[in-house]
């Protein structure tokens, strides 16, 4: 897994660099701001009353899912044989790739065209095929964008969010060889003629999966452009990839989570194209795909079935929300999160799928305010969560000298609080030479990091227990 | 040891369950389907294929149905899906339409110039305004997708209230068809500055017609 794990200066490094820029920053600030506003009038309670009940609902289907996943699992396929798919298990990245590669080159595919999928982009599937002389185009907008410029997804659901129609009107001039136009209608146009062409000449389509659907041996996708749509059914193959955590027990569920997940991701009460598709075409359809393949990855995820809080990551039905409405994300965006996942969800996920000791510095990238854990859909504690895996690495850490010392100063903070007299005597102190040097940390070696970004305010002249000892007199 | 046995075998042993361990009694699904008549569902409907930028009318006969395909189209290139109900209207032998087709590639090439596609919808969705299309020997993928713009003709009998209703009447769509596709208003992206643009690589344009008495 070609993954860039960060430690936390060069987590700061690509940090800064985002706040530097006043156009991503303003790029990131419109788009999740719009979005929040959209999901906040998707769920007003004059359009969904039962939105809270909803939650609930979907919280303890989902709990329920995971807790009892081998039966579902086994289920889902027995179901997808039972309609002429095949089901195919991987543990990790590279067996999704070798299983790929051992549909496609016995039936000699040479294009495969792909609809958004996370978990795809989590195995680097276009680089193998590439290996193989397989060609594979992205086909959702952003993705495609994304694709031509090498980037990966600033965002879950809006993928190239951090984009302007200068960049594109430069990418397909460069790439495309078309005129410069930034007119964003007509970039979308040169898009569906590029892909339309794809589409027709596929061997094989590729689609993630929004749900698994164990009573109907069927996968769900969710999207808005059709292409995902193209991608299923217009190919003579279908592979659909999907983490083994996106199983719902039954097609009814779907009644509750189809209610939530558009109106958490961009404030729709459906998306425009919702497709629940189950096996390959039957007797007598005229189009369709004629092989139906699922890949079921596990890629890290049952590790965290062993914890019942932990586990609970696993409920995430990828809407995007905690995003758009976490304080963090919104200032240092998508690309300084270091896998797929970014923002809250990506906070807890990443860490627990490669690794704490992989990625030591994105628990603490939050300020654990709970604006995520409100909007969830499916009501997962991510502070709660974040907090645990920063329990996880200070634990790991006890050995390490910067653990000693922080042992040290909170056994000296504590000494001191517990003493008023000493106490006293120590903030008057402190008062008298917190000049400005001090307050903005240039000059201390320990906080310096800290005060970099913030200034301890300036101490007033008087303390609290000064000014209560005068007005008493 | 497979793949398979591994990730089940890993998934069990963090569980501790063992295999064929039926789950205990899981939460019951929700379906709340809500009271209202047909006329207040072929209205509301409307309202909402409306507010999609869609186009939407309620006609009371097949020929009117008929009328309002002929006037859309204009007689221009147009490919309509085997479903009895567009050859009982008699939208089939309008002049520009083609229908009949059992063969795939005749099916897509026709699909990938005509400017029009006409289908019917096995049910509609009023409280979201969507079309349920469920692929079978009457109804092609491609028709509701390749062409530019789509017509769907749907029975008033055939307006539910909504998702729950759905699944109660049809509990297991997947018993009978392999895709069953819920269309929501016309294609849409707004993946460049957030600027929403209708027709990425779908029809750009729906138009409904709810034919049948209120």
């Amino acid at each position: 897994m070609s993954t860039s794990h960060l430690d936390h200066q060069d987590f700061g490094r690509i940090i800064n660099s985002t706040l530097a820029d006043p156009h991503l920053q303003k790029a990131v600030y419109t788009a999740t701001g719009r979005l929040m506003s959209h999901r906040r009038s998707a769920i007003a309670p004059h359009l969904l009353p039962d939105y809270q009940e909803l939650r609930e609902q979907a919280r303890l289907v989902k709990l329920h899912t995971i807790e009892n996943l081998d039966w579902y699992l086994e289920q889902f396929e027995r179901n997808v044989v039972a309609h002429g798919g095949h089901v195919h298990w991987c543990r990790d990245a590279e067996e999704v790739a070798a299983t790929v590669l051992s549909i496609a080159r016995p039936r000699g595919v040479k294009l495969v065209v792909k609809s958004k999928s996370m978990t795809s982009e989590e195995v680097h599937l276009n680089d193998r095929l590439a290996e193989h002389g397989i060609e594979s185009v992205e086909t959702d907008l952003g993705e495609y964008i994304l694709q031509l410029l090498k980037q990966r997804p600033y965002h879950i659901i809006a993928p190239a969010l951090h984009l302007t129609r200068y960049d594109v009107a430069d990418l397909f001039e460069e790439k495309l060889g078309t005129p410069h136009d930034t007119v964003i209608e007509n970039q979308t146009r040169t898009a569906r003629v590029v892909l339309r062409e794809a589409f027709l000449r596929a061997d094989m389509g590729i689609s993630g999966a929004n749900f698994l659907v164990a009573d109907s041996g069927a996968i769900v996708v969710v999207e808005n452009e059709g292409n995902a749509r193209l991608s299923t059914s217009a190919p003579r193959v279908h592979v659909a990839i999907a983490g083994i955590e996106k199983i719902i027990p039954r097609a009814q569920d779907l009644a509750t989570f189809l209610k939530l997940l558009a109106r958490s991701a961009t404030g729709q009460m459906l998306s425009a194209y919702t497709s629940f598709l189950s096996g390959p075409r039957r007797a007598g359809e005229v189009d369709g795909p004629e092989e139906f393949h699922v890949i079921l990855l596990d890629g890290g995820r049952t590790k965290l079935l062993e914890d019942e809080e932990k586990r609970t990551s696993l409920t995430c039905i990828r809407c995007g929300a905690c995003l758009n409405h976490c304080p963090v994300y919104r200032k240092i965006g998508g690309h300084s999160f270091p896998w797929v996942y970014s923002g809250p969800i990506g906070a807890i996920l990443t860490p627990q799928f490669h690794g704490l000791d992989a990625e030591p510095a994105l628990p603490f990238a939050s300020s654990l305010c709970g604006a995520c854990a409100e909007v969830c859909p499916v009501k997962i504690d991510i502070p709660k969560i974040l907090l645990r895996l920063r329990s996880d690495i200070k634990e790991s850490e006890k050995e390490t000298a910067g653990h000693q010392f922080e042992r040290m100063a909170f056994r000296a903070y504590a000494y001191a609080a517990a003493r008023p007299k000493l106490w006293r005597r120590l903030t008057k102190l402190g008062a008298r030479f917190s000049g400005p040097g001090i307050r903005n940390g240039a000059s201390l070696p320990v906080v310096r990091d800290w005060l970099s970004q913030r200034d301890l305010p300036a101490p007033a002249a008087k303390s609290f227990r000064e000014l209560w000892k005068e007005r008493r007199r | 040891m497979t793949a398979r046995e591994a990730i089940l075998g890993q998934v069990r042993m963090h569980l501790r369950r063992v295999p064929c361990q039926a789950p205990p009694a899981i939460p019951e699904a929700r379906i709340r389907v809500p009271v209202m008549d047909r006329a207040a569902r072929i209205e509301m409907l409307m309202q909402r294929m409306i507010a999609l930028s869609g186009t939407a009318v309620h006609v009371a006969t097949l020929a009117e149905a008929c009328n309002t395909v002929a006037q859309i189209t204009g007689g221009a290139s147009a490919v309509a899906s085997n479903a009895p109900l567009l050859r009982e209207a008699g939208i089939t032998a309008l002049p520009g339409v083609r229908t009949g087709f059992t063969v795939e590639a005749e099916l897509r090439a026709l699909c990938a110039t005509a400017p029009f596609g006409i289908s019917s919808a096995d049910y509609a969705l009023c409280d979201t305004g969507t079309l349920v299309m469920m692929a079978s020997p009457a109804d092609a993928r491609l028709i509701s997708l390749l062409p530019p713009v789509h017509i769907a003709v749907v029975p008033a009998d055939r307006v539910l209230s909504g998702l729950d209703e759905l699944f109660t009447l049809d509990a297991l769509p997947a018993d009978h068809t392999s895709s069953t596709v819920f269309i929501t208003g016309p294609s849409r992206t707004a993946d460049i500055e957030q600027l929403l643009v209708r027709g990425v690589h779908g029809p750009g344009e729906i138009h409904l017609i709810v034919v049948g008495e209120g």
